[in-house]
């Protein structure tokens, strides 16, 4: 077994060997621009990426002309969102998001905001999960686009796309979902999920980093999008530049990878996910599991650890990869705006830490993570003022705290 | 984020964790810092004459805020309680190598004595007038 323990694969993925392999020929051998036509370089780069292209589309129920390579998710959703609204400026300037969603597509909306733009930000439950009947109350004469995170990267709550998009195709809203962490890890059919705009990340699916794609849908309705980069109008014009053909080759056979084995690695990722909260839960009081537990990730958990604070468990568990539910190591240190958006004080969001499994994650490995998460929740909890009080009966929320930081 | 060796320390072995009883005329408690912001520190002190003869810490924080109390104890230790007063924020800072995202946690390291020191002042000056 070797040390530290990666647990953090919301974060980012290994490349899988299969992967590796096939990208391999594209850095050496075949290393022509796909965009060349005038010979056999050019022509075998070409194919790499159209049989790319196909494996993508497979995996998401998407036709391979949907499919539009970019740097990544980050990008795709700068695209989508962005472009769509530049489109359809005409139509209105309205948005409606979720308060859960990646840095990535609050920030692009708040951009947007500063150039006239009004969105909408939808509240979740208690588990993160937001409602088709929540989207369908937002929904405006001038909304043009409805923006949401398929599978949360924090705590891993799955959103009714299915319904959510039949509401967006009824109010003739377009439906751009973040699958960045769901495709490759749960069904994923953009056509029956009634998704218009998806975008996915090479990395989150054991391919590499630096590589993704927006869907982009053509018929029923037809998306249409403003690019955001010109240039050569590679990708049908909607986003100029030389495509990463190895990127693009290990993206392609990472979702052939992912399509062939989706049931057995969920199946995988859950049994340890399961086995690693039941030898938590039982070994420790005063501990809750975050996100919705019917709707879940497979291969994510993150666990609220009352009274210990995140950033001096992840000190203690040195032998595991974990992140913090907070951002407790940036200058802000503000808790996790997910969590706060579920309704977790700040304070329990200070005590939550993310453990993700997947693919290459053995029993082993589970079990070794489980014991020394035991044991320094234990000791700290020996260190915790918070804890002692609990333990003398003081009902923290009736402390009159000194604080002024 | 790189913790220096000595926060390490602290935070592997630390020093003088545990409890006084905060009823007792000679034990000073100060309790700072909020639950909310990651950090709550509880510091002991027990006094006799005008000697700190023993400290005690238990911290909900980062692992720079259970170095900066862990060591703010061993410090106290033994000091006369208007020496203890003297100890900043700033030399905690140099001892561990705090970053300056850390640099709160020394403030609250301060604080903590002082609030301790206080509350141990306030029972020995009500003391008198009984």
């Amino acid at each position: 077994m070797e040390l530290p323990i990666y647990l953090d694969y919301q974060a980012t993925t290994p490349v899988d060997p299969r992967v590796l392999e096939a990208m391999m020929p594209y850095f050496t051998h075949s290393f022509g621009n796909a965009a060349s036509r005038s010979h056999s370089y050019g022509w075998n780069a070409e194919g790499a990426v159209d049989k790319a292209r196909k494996q993508i589309a497979s995996l998401i129920g998407a036709s391979h002309k949907e499919i539009i390579f970019t740097s990544g998710s980050t990008e795709g959703i700068n695209l989508a969102i962005k472009g769509a609204v530049e489109m359809h400026g005409s139509k209105g300037k309205h948005i409606v998001t979720t308060l859960v969603e990646h840095k990535a597509v609050l920030d692009t909306c708040k951009h947007l905001e500063k150039q006239g733009c009004e969105v909408t930000y939808l509240e979740p439950d208690s588990t993160g999960l937001v409602t088709a009947e929540q989207v369908a109350e937002a929904i405006r004469e001038d909304t043009v686009m409805v923006a949401a995170i398929w599978a949360n990267n924090e705590i891993g709550t799955i959103i009714p796309v299915r319904e959510i998009g039949a509401v967006c195709h009824e109010r003739g809203v377009l439906f751009f979902v973040d699958g960045t962490q769901a495709v490759g890890k749960v069904p994923v059919d953009v056509v029956a999920d009634n998704v218009d705009l998806l975008c996915l990340s090479g990395h989150k699916v054991y391919g590499p980093k630096g590589v993704g794609c927006l869907y982009v849908r053509r018929r029923n309705p037809r998306v249409r999008i403003v690019a955001q980069m010109d240039g050569g109008g590679h990708e049908r014009g909607m986003r100029s530049g030389t495509i990463n053909v190895p990127g693009v080759v290990g993206l392609g056979e990472a979702c052939a990878v992912a399509e062939a084995d989706l049931e057995k690695d969920a199946a995988h990722s859950i049994a340890l996910r399961e086995r690693f909260e039941e030898k938590v839960l039982a070994a420790l009081d005063y501990t809750t599991v975050n996100g919705n537990h019917e709707h879940r990730l497979p291969g994510c958990s993150n666990v609220s650890f009352c009274y210990v604070e995140g950033e001096s468990l992840i000190m203690g568990v040195k032998d595991l990869a974990v992140s913090s539910g907070s951002a407790c190591t940036s200058a802000s240190l503000e808790p996790s705006h997910v969590l706060r958006a579920c309704g977790v004080g700040d304070e329990l969001a200070h005590s939550s830490i993310r453990f993700g499994f997947g693919r290459m994650t053995t029993e082993e490995e589970v079990d070794f993570a489980a014991e020394q998460v035991i044991s320094a929740v234990k000791r700290l909890r020996e260190l915790s003022p918070l804890y002692e009080m609990v333990l003398e009966g003081i009902d923290l929320d009736t402390v009159q705290w000194q604080a002024d930081h | 984020m790189a913790y220096s060796d000595k926060v390490v320390d602290h935070y592997n072995n630390p020093r003088n964790v545990g409890s006084l009883d905060k009823d007792s005329e000679n034990v000073g408690t100060g309790v700072v810092g909020a639950p909310e912001c990651g950090d709550v520190m509880k510091l002991q002190i027990e006094v006799e004459g005008d000697t700190i003869v023993d400290a005690k810490f238990k911290t909900f924080g980062c692992g720079s805020a259970i170095a900066s109390s862990s060591l703010a104890t061993e410090w106290i230790k033994g000091k006369k309680v208007d020496e203890a007063l003297e100890i900043t924020n700033t030399e905690i800072v140099e001892e561990l190598s705090l970053p300056p995202v850390k640099i709160h946690c020394s403030v609250l390291a301060e604080d903590a004595i002082k609030s301790a020191i206080a509350d141990y002042k306030q029972k020995s000056s009500d003391g008198d007038e009984a």
